[in-house]
């Protein structure tokens, strides 16, 4: 009734292909679009702007690179954390460098350093996999935090040893640093999310995205179909932290303003796969919906006992939403690994029945 | 063995053509086992060629030598008139051998139709750049190769599935659907392992007859190895036989059946 599929006809391969082959899709899609384009922005308040709107662009971003590599070719990562601190301290270094450099370029340029250093630390994945190789990862999370701290001339031999976002104007506006207004920042961002998810919905759909899954799914069949499979991994690297570092640059500069080299650690990498486990794997919605849990939880946390009048030690909050978000991850992996975003699907697929449960299915 | 190279008509019209693939005195040692000694066979171009022995002959590692996934110790594969050098089995893929497996090895998390897709993916060259932006060359292919991988899905009659997970599908069909994805990478070597392992009578006579076709429409020659002797003396062309790593039988159906040392292979010798 609300999702229907009879009457809509596809006589051609490129409409049977379409990115939202069913009508209900891309109007669903429109809404959020301009949720998120209109709406929000000009309802948020500085709070919400900072706290929820903001946070979960970024961190669904990261997730996003996460899920290429993690999801789509099965190489678990810990490293995110540490690939978001090259993207950040590569963007920093180019805006101090080139300080007429204009912002966009320098985010999306410090994507392409993150992602030569994904590759260098992807290189054991051509020898081993699953455990083996998530500890491979977790050296490059240990080696470039250690790098962060002890290279000065990454922060410019600053004497806090953090780096400091300056002021930088974009078109006219004030884009980054301590001058820029939450709302330009969110528009920034979401423009970068916004056509990078397009990019990452087409190349997963396309010929990219079916070798990535032949590789996780099964690699020696893979390769004796044709599949070079150190082409294969090494791209899902390259692919994964030119995102991931791209979303450390913006959650630096468009979000903190300010980093030290332990804002980039395992706890962020931690915090970024759970996003991509509880969202689901292998898929692209799902990281939007473990952002929104992740960032949200422990907001609402805070405000609703304020609403119930109940006076909980924030303290305590904390515990509470590091429990509850353990056993989320501990729930979601037994009973559906493949996350909300499957929640969605199998909701999905019952809207296109309900409520003619012989209609047909697709 | 058959002479030379001579193309010849078989009795139901096929031509059957020069020599596609030749292995010259292989030897497969796993440690200090051998598991195919000095062997050398031929396969045609659009013959079906089957490789038979009882378990544990090497028949696997046999096709696995082909395809490239194991390299012997000793001897040569000659492939279309030369030697074929040390390759990777990505790159004998790309020179048009396309295999099927003993167990099936179907991408589980994908679709009917993204598994026979990625059939096509040697035939799919749209930089990451283009795919990115899903225009001009990315998008073309993308539709061009849908059109070949659909001729193929209505030939072996899979439509009504091509958009169910192929974890959901019975075993029959998994396996009518890797044949499906080797046959979409428009071979000219198929080879097939066990093309008809665990299924029943309804089920094997559906695949020869899949089989015949693809020989007899695409012209593509096919290897195939299977344990059901009624099978493969109508199917093939011609028979190796293997016991123990050893060749003992080659040649027509007719001629294996009559040779003493497959028969003892077989049916056992009498000690007496």
């Amino acid at each position: 009734m609300l999702y229907k599929i009879a009457g809509q006809f596809k006589t051609t391969y490129r409409a049977d292909q379409a990115l939202y082959p069913i009508r209900e899709d891309a109007w669903l899609l429109g809404v959020i679009l301009v949720l998120a384009w209109i709406v929000f922005p000009l309802t948020a308040s500085e709070f919400a702007f900072q706290t929820l709107l903001i946070p979960v662009l970024i961190y669904s971003l990261a997730a996003l690179g996460l899920n290429i590599l993690t999801g789509y070719a099965g190489q678990l990562s810990l490293g995110t954390g540490a690939f978001m601190g090259v993207g950040a301290y590569a963007c920093y270094k180019m805006v101090t460098i080139f300080p007429e450099m204009n912002l966009i370029a320098a985010l999306l340029l410090s994507g392409v350093f993150s992602a030569m250093v994904g590759v260098v630390f992807g290189l054991p994945s051509l020898r081993i996999k699953g455990f083996y190789l998530a500890i491979a990862t977790l050296a490059a999370q240990f080696f470039l935090i250690w790098l962060f701290e002890k290279w000065a001339w990454l922060y410019n031999y600053n004497a806090s040893g953090a780096i400091q976002v300056p002021n930088i104007d974009l078109f006219g506006v004030a884009a980054a640093g301590p001058l820029a207004s939450s709302v330009t920042q969110y528009y920034v961002i979401l423009a970068m999310v916004t056509v990078i998810t397009m990019v990452v919905i087409n190349i997963t759909r396309g010929n990219q995205g079916r070798i990535w899954k032949a590789t996780r799914d099964m690699d020696i069949a893979a390769e004796l179909i044709g599949i070079n499979l150190m082409r294969s991994k090494l791209m899902a690297f390259a692919v994964s932290s030119y995102i991931v570092g791209v979303a450390g640059a913006m959650f630096v500069f468009l979000w903190r303003g300010a980093a030290e080299p332990n804002l980039f650690d395992i706890e962020l990498s931690f915090r970024v796969l759970f996003i991509a486990i509880i969202g689901g794997l292998g898929s692209i919605l799902g990281n939007y919906l473990g952002a929104i849990l992740i960032v949200a939880l422990p907001v609402v946390l805070n405000i609703v006992p304020e609403w119930l009048g109940l006076d909980i030690k924030s303290a305590t909050l904390e515990h509470l939403n590091i429990m509850i978000v353990g056993t989320l991850i501990v729930g979601f992996l037994i009973l559906e690994p493949h996350g909300l975003a499957q929640l969605w699907r199998l909701a999905r697929e019952k809207l296109i029945l309900w409520p003619f449960p012989h209609e047909g299915r697709q | 063995m058959l002479d030379g190279a001579e193309t010849y008509i078989t009795e139901d019209g096929r031509t059957i053509g020069g020599t596609v693939m030749e292995m010259r005195n292989i030897t497969l040692r796993f440690g200090g086992v051998t598991a195919i000694s000095d062997i050398s066979f031929d396969i045609r171009e659009g013959e079906i060629r089957a490789i038979i022995g009882p378990n544990g002959a090497g028949k696997s590692s046999m096709l696995n030598i082909i395809s490239g996934f194991y390299t012997p110790q000793e001897g040569e594969v000659w492939y279309r008139g030369s030697k074929r050098p040390q390759m990777k089995p990505y790159e004998i893929a790309r020179q048009g051998v396309a295999r099927t497996f003993q167990n099936i090895a179907l991408f589980e998390g994908m679709t009917v139709l993204d598994n026979v897709m990625t059939g096509r993916l040697t035939h799919m060259h749209a930089s990451i750049l283009s795919q990115a932006i899903w225009r001009g060359k990315a998008e073309r292919e993308e539709i061009e190769n849908r059109e070949k991988v659909e001729e193929i899905i209505d030939f072996l009659e899979i439509q009504s599935i091509r958009k169910t997970p192929v974890g959901r599908l019975p075993y029959g069909l998994k396996k009518r659907v890797e044949l499906a994805r080797a046959l979409a990478a428009e071979p000219s070597l198929l080879l097939l392992d066990e093309p008809m392992a665990g299924m029943n009578v309804e089920e094997k006579e559906d695949m020869s007859r899949f089989i015949l076709d693809v020989n007899d429409e695409f012209g593509t020659t096919i290897a195939l190895i299977e344990h059901d002797m009624g099978v493969v003396m109508d199917l093939s062309d011609r028979v190796v036989v293997m016991d123990y790593g050893r060749k003992i039988g080659d040649g027509t159906p007719d001629e294996v059946r009559s040779n003493q040392d497959v028969i003892d292979a077989y049916l056992g010798v009498s000690h007496d």
